[in-house]
């Protein structure tokens, strides 16, 4: 399934703790177009309930969570 | 017909001073300690806000003004009394100490080195992403007055006003979230 996502803008936040996932996908998601997707891979295990928290509270939609051994890879499109 | 206006007149002045009451998605928060553990705390709920779309006011007063001197910046002119407050308190947010577990010093190194270790944002980096993500910062006369520091002691930062106990209340009026660290 996650193969198949194009996304459109990549963003590395591996060995980022909280805050820094949240603050830079915010950022982030405002350098696409609305409709495009961004894929952000983490290795903070809080960011599983980070993400969709703040994916609820802009507006922005969580089409795929690929959790690997360490890295979890979100693909967000931007709806907002 | 007039009255019909006259009733529309009043509901809309009424409509008007309820949407002014309607508190707005801002967080604000007192920063009233200078410990590093609620210093850091302080901004990484800051700048998360931010993250979840809303607007971040942060007030300093009392012991969270220190948090706010530059490291390699002096006031003149000051009285004995404000010279010890000066000496006394931390100079600036990489001088500050744990709450908890100090120990003279060696808890506060072992923590900022775990910091470190683990990526996490050091206290002068979270205040230089506060600013870049447009965190307002208001900071207490009064306090300040009190203890002595001058506004030219006080850090490099893109949004900070000096302000009164109103301008506090006036913001957090127009909050969801009010917090006091």
């Amino acid at each position: 399934m996650s193969n198949e996502i194009k996304a459109d803008k990549t963003l590395d936040l591996k060995g980022l703790p909280c805050p820094m996932p949240v603050v830079k996908i915010s950022k982030g998601i405002k350098e696409v177009e609305v409709g495009q997707v961004v894929e952000a891979v983490t290795t903070d295990p809080g960011s599983l309930t980070d993400f969709p928290a703040w994916a609820r509270t802009n507006g922005h939609e969580i089409i795929d969570t690929v959790q690997g051994d360490k890295e979890i890879t979100f693909y967000i499109k931007r709806i907002v | 017909m007039e009255e019909l206006q006259k009733q529309i007149d009043e509901l809309k002045a009424q409509m008007g001073a309820m949407d002014a009451r309607i508190a707005g998605n801002k967080l604000s928060m007192i920063v009233f300690s200078g410990d590093l553990d609620k210093a850091l705390a302080a901004f990484i709920i800051g700048t998360g806000a931010v993250a979840m779309g809303m607007e971040v006011v942060m007030f300093f007063t009392f012991w969270g003004i220190p948090i706010l001197r530059a490291k390699n910046k002096k006031a003149k002119g000051k009285d004995p009394v404000s010279k010890m407050f000066g000496a006394m308190l931390p100079k600036g947010a990489s001088n500050l100490k744990l709450s908890n577990m100090n120990m003279a010093g060696a808890g506060t190194a072992m923590m900022k080195s775990l910091m470190a270790k683990k990526n996490v944002a050091s206290m002068d980096e979270m205040i230089e992403m506060a600013g870049e993500l447009g965190v307002k910062i208001y900071v207490c006369e009064m306090s300040m007055d009190l203890m002595g520091f001058k506004p030219e002691e006080i850090i490099e930062y893109p949004d900070l006003t000096y302000c009164g106990v109103a301008k506090f209340l006036e913001e957090a009026i127009n909050s969801k979230i009010q917090l006091f660290l």
